[in-house]
Order: structure tokens, then sequence, then C-alpha cells
């Protein structure tokens, strides 16, 4: 069963946030893990404004946190957001990742790393391709790989990379994308899952 | 088995050796961010897995010390969070100046920018000429570079727009001598500083210090090693001292945090109890 969603986006995220995040269900079996790009003296706006939005919690990452489901953790301003096994979140100021902090690439990288086969990846509108070699480990992992469709996309580049470098499971429009994540049978088995995924 | 399945058992198994035979105690890091630098050395190394780079830590020093370098990550800068060095001034210092003798402690101090940015507002306070700041660290080569206090010009603009926002008074150029594309603190702020080794993981508290200064250090450390690490800020504290943390960083989830109250959280400012 899937257990968490890594979802990374740049410019035009909250357009394409607030598509998705709203609709999930306030009982969202899964977690979902968000690196937005943005300016390093951001405040927590978007944490807040998508809060108000969604039923399911939308807050910012702390370290040493325990993931849970239907809570949806954003990377702070200025700092990596990563995952250790033991499913806590972990923050880092390490040097920027392709020029990102944070970087989608290193939050893809260690929930990769910890949830397996049990993770789905999923890139949305950007201007770079940060992201991509993330997603690309997420299926080396076992794991399932999503992206928006480019042509739905305030800025095409970053989902278009993605489906460059990686061979992903599945391409949707934005509009499409939180019902997607929000049927029922998605948390069901991994096999479960990804068969009905595939329908 | 894919090498993937097998990383978590490599690094594990890296970090013992390196317990082992150094004495330096990474297995209360946290991993996620550890293991990504592991993965860079083995890369930038030539090496193919983890496992290849076991017998290199293990028989040649050399190899070793440029991997230390690796874990500890010195990013750092001039008056970082502007707005946490502007509460410092206004609230904490003039607690401060109640004292005749004042001791800092800055923790994990990288480079030095933070200990200057720190030693500068004292100065304009002043507080500096009856103030010791300690400044650590474990990584040696971050040391000498503090202690020479020589950082790239280019960096000066950056620092300019952050000291203001901090509440500087005077103008920042005062502060260093501009030469060759590098710009060197000046002595007048450096004669109050010691730099020295200090290693967080095994190293012994230090005494009487009136504020201790650590961040963006302890979002390194695992639970337990954070609990280490606090309670030897606790224990170097002088009554009513004051702890401040990184942006991030919380007691919360710490063993000492009945020993302390938040003075400022936005700041990350807290003040230990009064002893009984
Ligand atoms: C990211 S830097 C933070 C620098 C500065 N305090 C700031 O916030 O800008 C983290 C520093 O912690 C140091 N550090 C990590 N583990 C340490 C340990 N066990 N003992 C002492 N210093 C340590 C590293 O060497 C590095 O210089």
């Amino acid at each position: 069963m899937f257990e968490a969603i890594v979802i990374g986006v740049s410019a035009g995220g909250l357009k394409a946030l607030t598509a998705i995040l709203p609709v999930l269900p306030s009982d969202f079996p899964l977690a979902v893990i968000v690196v937005q790009h943005r300016h390093r003296d951001s405040d927590n706006f978007l944490d807040r404004y998508l809060d108000d939005l969604s039923s399911v919690r939308v807050k910012e990452a702390e370290p040493g946190e325990v993931i849970l489901p239907s809570y949806v953790y954003i990377a702070p301003a200025g700092y990596h957001l990563l995952i250790e096994r033991d499913k806590t979140l972990s923050l880092s100021i390490d040097p920027p990742v392709n020029f990102s902090i944070p970087s989608i690439d290193v939050l893809f990288e260690s929930a990769a790393a910890c949830y397996k086969n049990h993770l789905i990846g999923l890139i949305l509108t950007g201007a770079n391709s940060d992201g991509s070699q993330g997603l690309k480990l997420v299926k080396d992992y076992g794991g399932y790989a999503i992206v928006q469709a480019p042509e739905t996309a305030e800025v095409d580049v970053m989902p278009k990379a993605a489906i460059d470098l990686v061979d992903v499971d599945k391409v949707i429009p934005l509009q499409e994308l939180g019902v997607f994540l929000a049927q029922e049978k998605f948390s069901s088995n991994v096999e479960m899952s990804r068969r009905v995924l595939n329908e | 088995m894919k090498p993937e399945d097998m990383q978590e058992f490599e690094i594990n198994q890296l970090l013992e050796a390196i317990y082992f035979r150094y004495g330096y105690d990474f297995r209360d890091y946290s991993k996620a961010s550890l293991e990504r630098r592991v993965l860079h050395r083995v890369q930038q190394s030539d090496l193919g897995s983890i496992s290849e780079m076991l017998p290199r830590i293990m028989h040649d020093t050399e190899f070793f010390e440029l991997f230390l370098r690796d874990m500890s990550v010195t990013v750092t800068e001039m008056f970082r969070d502007p707005k946490v060095f502007k509460k410092l001034r206004k609230e904490v210092f003039t607690q401060l100046k109640t004292y005749s003798r004042v001791n800092i402690w800055h923790a994990g101090c990288a480079t030095g920018e933070e200990v200057y940015s720190m030693a500068i507002m004292l100065k304009e306070e002043g507080l500096l000429d009856r103030t010791r700041i300690y400044a650590t660290d474990y990584n040696n080569h971050s040391l000498d570079i503090a202690e020479k206090g020589i950082y790239p010009a280019e960096k000066m603009k950056g620092y300019t727009e952050s000291y203001i926002t901090a509440g500087g008074k005077a103008s920042f150029a005062d502060y260093y001598l501009a030469k060759f594309g590098s710009a060197k603190m000046v002595e007048s702020l450096k004669e109050h500083i010691t730099f020295a080794n200090h290693n967080l993981m095994k190293d012994q508290p230090f005494a009487e210090m009136h504020l201790i200064v650590c961040r963006n250090v302890l979002i390194y450390f695992n639970p337990k090693l954070q609990d280490r690490v606090l309670t030897l800020f606790k224990d170097s504290l002088i009554s009513r001292g004051f702890l401040l943390l990184g942006d991030k960083e919380t007691l919360d989830f710490s063993q000492v945090k009945p020993s302390f109250e938040t003075f400022s959280k936005e700041e990350r400012i807290f003040r230990r109890m009064m002893y009984v």
C-alpha cells in the first residue's frame, strides 16, 4: 500500500497546488510532502493559504516531526527537506542543489530510500529540471511516477525534463490530478493500486 | 538484491567503522543528509559504492580528513536572519549589560561569519570590551578560515544589507579592510574572540556562559545527540543565561525543556531558569 506522495513544484506552483490539495478528503490515507521552490525570505503564507482551502491539514515541515497520513508538509523557505528512514522529517542548510534550496531532488532521493515501492512521486509545473533525478530514483526503488501533463503546466520545462529522463507511469492534466490522487481504491495494496492507477 | 537495498546497511557499517577507527560518532547524526554527502564523496572519488570507500577510510588517514571535511556543512553567512540579531541587540544585550564580564559561546561556528556579526553588534552597544567570545567547531579547516577572518569581497554587499536590517548603527565597511578582492575583518573585533576545536559529540561543557549561540547545528543531529548537546549547554550557562538556536530549531522534543523558558519564540531565544 502506498504511504506517501512527494510533490515537486516550482514556477506556477500556487495555482497547481491549489488545484490539487483542496480536492483531497480529510481522511486521505497518505502523507503528502511538498517542495515548492520559492525565495528564501518567503514567509509561511503558502502553507496557511493552502491550509485554509484544504480539508487535509497543511503545515510547514518541522525537523524531527513524525510523518502522519492526511497531512501535507511543505518545505520551509531556505532549507532542504529530507525524510529519514524512520519516517520523520529533517531539514538541512547544505548548499543548494540545482541552484535550489529546498531542492526537489534532495526530497525525492531521501523519500525513495525511505518508502521504496510505497511512494508516489509527482512533478508539477516549473522552469528548471530539479526533480528529474529524484523521480528517476523513486522509480529505481520501485515507486510510482506521475508528471503533470506539460500542456496544462504554467511553465512546462520541469514536467518535460522529468518525462524525458524518467519512464513515468502516468502523465495527467492538472485538473484531473486531485481527483486521481483522491480515488478511493488507491491505497489498498500496491499491486492493486498499480492496476487501478493504470486503468 | 538491488544496490539500493544495500545502501542502508553499507552506510551503517561505514559509520561503525569510523567510530571504531577514529572515535567520531556519526551514528547519531540525521542520516538522510549525511547519506547524501557520503554518496557525493563516493562519486567524487570515483568509487563504485560506499563499501568500496570503507577500506580507504580505515587505512588512509588523509582520505578520512577529506571525508571529515565533507561531513561538516560549512554553509554560513553574516547576520543570517537579521531579525534575530536585531532582537538580541534590543532585548538580550540590555540584560547582558548588567554583568561586568560577559562570556559568549558560539558552538558550531563554521568559518566565523556569525561570530564576527556578533562582535560587531557588541561593539556598537558598548559591550565588546567586557566580553570574551569562545567560538568552536570540530572542523579545523573552518576554524583556520574563521581565525583569519578573510572573506570574499563580493559577499560584502549582501552582508551590508543584512547588517542594516539587523539594526547596524555605523557603516559596515568600517569593520573590514578590502584588499585584492577580499575583505579582512579588523583586529579590534578579533582580539575579543578565541577560536578553538570542540566536538559536540564528546567534549566537555564550558563554564559560566552568559549566552550560547548554536544555530543550524542541531538540525544535523538525531534526538539523542540533540539531547546530549542541549544538556551540555544547560550545564554551561549561568543561572538566567541565554540560548539562541537556529530559525527552525526548538527545545520542544528535548529533556532539558523544563530547565528553560522561552524568551522569544519567533527568534528562538531561550533562557535558563533560575538554579534551584
Ligand atoms: C551549517 S553550519 C552552521 C554555521 C552557523 N552556526 C550558522 O548558522 O550560520 C554547521 C556547523 O556545525 C559544525 N558541526 C557539526 N557537527 C559538529 C560537532 N559534532 N561538533 C562541533 N561542531 C559541529 C559543522 O562543522 C559546521 O561548521
